[in-house]
């Protein structure tokens, strides 16, 4: 990506202007995004699912715009990423787990 | 002996202190949010076929407020862009207009929820269902501006293929007819109970955002003097908050007035 | 049998009596001792707050004692004071049933958040982690000040609950739904405002933690090298950070279904007596369960894993050897740290989840029981070959190895989910955790009190009535928790007001196991010994306060010859710390190293 230095305060004047380009890439593709989720929700997919799916993947992408470049994540070191590999974690657990439980009843017989 | 890298990041991390900090913080508000979007998928997973609500809410005015907060995403990296090449006089423009986004989505949200509170389902003794918005009460009476329903099920999926819309019109109820009276707040669903708590906590979130970025804007200036890079960073932290809320509304905004 | 002598590490050093910390920069009254932005004065008020919330909490715990031994009986002394301070629920100084339950609920909430996480991880955390990486203070002074604010505000929430008409919060420290939800009185709303204002505060103090020992180790002090006991703080402040959140949303939605009456956990169909309840309905009070012991569960390694960390740290210092497989116990937590964020169904399995899930979550369990054991093994083994000091903080350090080890080991049954069948929910549960947290935890908190006391006050507290102390509690906690196995695997169940008399043999005799008069009987015996304890902790308290003017002086700054850097300040430490930023130049645990002149290393000597 960048072959200055990786942190915020050491990017000098032209850097910033090179990539205030790049944030303006990012938001018409926001907008892009946006428009194409409501699109979406229109059409009949026939299976609800597949509309979920598709508004998760957008929405997915938006948000990871929205980190890597205007949060600047993709110009970060390892420190940040295990923290927020782990959170990724735990919240996928979180909602992956509860989920299960309660797709997972008791069998109603009785095994031997 | 000074507290090191508040302004200047440490080597091997890369981070200075409140950067790492916010971030820290932004981990949590992940988990905060996790746990509410979690509890949305368990209620409506959980829901009884047919009673989980679609088409409640309006999605020409959550895609309004939803490109409102994208621009003010833009906004936000561009004034700390401005910070970063010196010019202060762009830098307050670019977080002017943040700051009018934030204002301009809280009073959009208060006016859908405005929306809901002045929605109302009458449940009348002779068993009959009207919906509509209230248009005048009084002691004795009701008038609302909506439609009767045969089946409480018609209330729930406004999305479905092949409904007629109902004309709406003005209806008259004595209060001696209701048996029930139940406007759309967050009592009235485990929908709209999860749609009020989290956009509500969002809400706040987006007032306390504005609240410091206004902060900085206004008498947080002060900093810009004495110290650019300190209040540079000052500015990529509030920013990265205004991210992450931005962030928030892009999964609230599908999950809640498109599925 | 060897007790400490204090050997001067550096000549001339500074013997201060005065207990409190200089301030630099002058202040008056209360930005000095109320409105700090110093860790250590914040540690402090954390520790003094907490240890009187613990007091309360203890004193709780009698009054319920009293009323399983006795139930009915009015409490002997202060029963008519209860009355008057109480009212109803207390009518005729004996604690009625539901006064029990609110007892029973905040004895818990107590406990474990306001007494010992805010000592474990806000006193002695914020006190000692910046001084023992060598930093000038924790990274965010002021955000540390507000959460020793929001501490003390959610303190003050709950304890006022007591005092609301219908009294504090009854449903259980875990405040399940439905009942949590429609108790009519606003003794619950208290507490889910008190633990959101508690939750806040522990979020940033986290944030605090992590960003400090991140950002302000000292040059030289790597990740490697530092103490075990800054290990500990930091993985415990990870788990504070991730599993609090959803029990703060959990929280505002209770209360939400409380105040505003949503369903977010009540089901449809709910009858509250004898009437449909006016509600929406299509909530689940399983969701309850899961988003609380989603933040439960790591929960109780935050009680244990500072104390893990004091535990390393004493065994060092009085063994004179390094602690055993270093590496190990930074592994070991760190495992601990991730798994336990994937076990938290283990305390659900009564709750109908299928035989997948329910696999799973055993799973998880029985492997995370791998890393505690592989600490504890650590920490025995450190002490083999090692020149043992018996000091006070020692013999508490030593009594916590088999304390945890009972139980850690007790909590296995529990673990999988058949032999949960029996024992969920009776007494055995209650034995298993305070064995882990009263002679566990609790013994590492007095041993870091007596240890570090001369750091702070310059003086050491009194041996001879330290191990009063010691014995006493030692000898009463047991006696207390070790009888609960026996109960709980006869069947008695927990939060009974009348102690088990309804299930007894002598009020049902036909009925297939009820209990015995001698599992009833042990009640009296379990009464008396939670007077002696409370009784042996009254030299402590006069110990504490007594040395700061009175105990015998320390004689330097590193009266323990340790070789962490909180020892190599003068004492007690002033406004940021360090002249200068220490170099670190070796590991936290360099005694007896071959070679060197004394036996005692500190970790910022050059060579």
């Amino acid at each position: 990506m960048s072959t200055h230095a990786t942190t915020a305060a050491n990017h000098d004047h032209d850097d910033v202007q090179h990539h205030v380009r790049r944030y303006l890439f990012v938001f018409y593709a926001l907008l892009f995004g946006t428009a194409i989720t409501v699109g979406a929700s229109y059409i009949q997919f026939g299976n609800r699912e597949i509309n979920i799916g598709v508004a998760l993947a957008i929405a997915i992408t938006k948000a990871c715009l929205v980190a890597c470049y205007f949060m600047h994540l993709i110009s970060e070191k390892k420190m940040i990423y295990i923290i927020l590999g782990f959170t990724a974690f735990f919240f996928v657990g979180l909602m992956f787990l509860t989920l299960a439980s309660y797709a997972n009843p008791p069998s109603l017989t009785v095994t031997h | 002996m000074e507290i090191p890298y508040t302004t200047e990041p440490r080597p091997d991390t890369g981070l200075y202190n409140a950067k790492l900090g916010i971030w820290l913080f932004l981990a949590s508000e992940v988990m905060l949010f996790g746990a509410l979007f979690s509890t949305y998928i368990l209620l409506r997973v959980g829901a009884v076929e047919g009673h989980w609500p679609h088409g409640w809410l309006n999605v020409p005015i959550g895609t309004f407020n939803t490109l409102v907060l994208i621009s003010s995403s833009i906004t936000t990296v561009l004034a700390w862009a401005a910070c970063k090449m010196k010019r202060y006089d762009r830098f307050k423009f670019w977080h002017a207009c943040t700051i009018l986004a934030a204002i301009t989505f809280v009073c959009v949200k208060s006016y859908e929820y405005h929306d809901k509170f002045t929605h109302y389902e009458i449940n009348l003794n002779d068993g009959r269902i009207a919906d509509g918005h209230l248009v005048r009460q009084s002691a004795d009476e009701v008038v609302i501006h909506g439609h009767f329903v045969k089946d409480r099920k018609e209330l729930f999926d406004l999305k479905a293929p092949g409904l007629e819309k109902a004309e709406h019109k003005e209806l008259e109820f004595k209060r001696s007819e209701i048996k029930k009276m139940e406007n759309y707040g967050p009592w009235h669903h485990t929908y709209l109970a999860i749609y009020f708590t989290l956009t509500g906590l969002h809400a706040l979130h987006v007032i306390g955002g504005a609240l410091v970025i206004g902060f900085l804007w206004g008498p947080g200036g002060k900093l810009w003097k004495s110290d650019p890079e300190r209040f540079t960073n000052r500015i990529e932290v509030s920013g990265l908050f205004w991210h992450f809320v931005d962030l928030v509304w892009i999964f609230l905004f599908p999950v809640l007035y498109l599925l | 049998m060897q007790t400490a002598h204090p050997t001067t590490t550096h000549p001339g050093g500074h013997d201060h009596a005065a207990p409190h910390a200089h301030e630099s920069h002058s202040g008056g009254f209360w930005s000095t001792y109320v409105f700090s932005t110093d860790h250590k004065m914040i540690g402090m008020q954390y520790g003094l707050t907490a240890l009187s919330f613990l007091l309360f909490g203890f004193m709780l715990m009698v009054l319920m004692r009293w009323q399983i031994a006795h139930p009915g009986q009015p409490v002997p002394v202060i029963g008519p004071f209860l009355a008057n301070l109480l009212g109803p629920g207390a009518a005729r100084g004996s604690i009625s049933n539901d006064l029990y339950n609110s007892f029973g609920a905040m004895h818990g909430t107590i406990m474990v958040f306001l007494a010992i996480v805010p000592l474990a991880f806000g006193a002695f955390g914020n006190y000692l982690v910046p001084l023992q990486i060598g930093a000038p203070d924790m990274a965010f002074p002021r955000v540390n000040m507000a959460s020793y604010q929001f501490f003390l505000l959610g303190g003050v929430v709950m304890f006022v609950s007591f005092f609301l008409p219908g009294g504090a919060a009854q449903a259980g420290w875990t405040s399940y739904p439905p009942l949590s939800v429609t108790i009519p009185t606003d003794g619950q709303s208290y507490w889910l405002i008190g633990m959101v204002l508690l939750i806040s505060s522990s979020l940033l103090g986290a944030v605090n933690f992590i960003a400090t020992v991140i950002q302000l180790r000292a040059p030289g002090m790597t990740w490697m090298r530092l103490p075990f006991f800054v290990w500990a703080q930091f993985v415990t402040a990870f788990l504070l950070l991730l599993a609090f959140p959803p029990l703060e949303a959990a929280g505002i939605m209770q209360l939400m279904d409380k105040v505003v009456h949503t369903s977010f956990f009540l089901p449809t169909g709910l009858a509250v007596e004898g009437q449909m309840a006016a509600v929406s309905g299509g909530g689940s009070p399983l969701l309850w369960q899961h988003l609380f012991w989603f933040l439960a569960h790591p929960e109780v390694y935050v009680l244990i894993l500072p104390a893990m960390g004091i535990v390393a740290e004493i065994i060092a210092n009085n063994t004179r050897k390094p602690v055993w497989g270093y590496k190990s116990l930074v592994g070991a937590t760190l495992s601990i740290g991730v798994l336990s964020f994937i076990v938290w169904a283990h305390h659900m399995y009564m709750t109908g989840m299928g035989s997948k899930i329910s696999t799973f979550f055993q799973t998880t369990t029985m492997l995370i029981s791998i890393p505690s054991v592989i600490i504890l093994t650590c920490l025995l083994i450190s002490l083999w070959g090692g020149s043992i000091r018996f000091n006070t903080p020692m013999l508490f350090v030593m009594a916590f190895l088999p304390m945890f080890g009972i139980g850690g080991l007790t909590g296995l049954p529990l673990g999988l989910n058949y032999a949960d069948l029996h024992l969920h929910d009776t007494y055995y549960v209650i034995a298993h955790f305070h064995y882990v947290v009263a002679p566990g935890t609790i013994f590492a908190m007095f041993a870091g009190l007596y240890y570090w006391y001369p750091k702070y006050t310059g003086r050491f507290m009194s041996e001879f009535w330290g191990k009063v102390h010691f014995w006493g509690s030692f000898i009463f906690m047991n006696c207390i928790f070790l009888p609960m196995f026996a109960q709980g695997m006869a069947g008695m169940l927990r939060r009974m007001a009348d102690g088990g008399a309804n299930y007894s043999q002598a009020r049902v005799p036909d009925a297939v196991g009820g209990l015995s008069p001698q599992m009833l009987n042990l009640h009296t015996y379990i009464l008396w010994a939670a007077f002696c304890l409370g009784a042996v902790q009254i030299p402590f308290l006069i110990n504490f306060f007594w040395s700061i003017k009175h105990g015998r002086p320390a004689g330097s700054d590193n009266p323990w010859s340790a070789t962490t850097l909180e020892w190599q300040t003068p004492t007690p430490p002033p406004h940021g710390n360090f002249a200068t930023a220490p170099h670190v130049y070796r590991g936290p645990y360099e005694y007896s190293v071959p070679g060197h002149a004394t036996d005692c290393t500190p970790q910022n000597q050059p060579d």
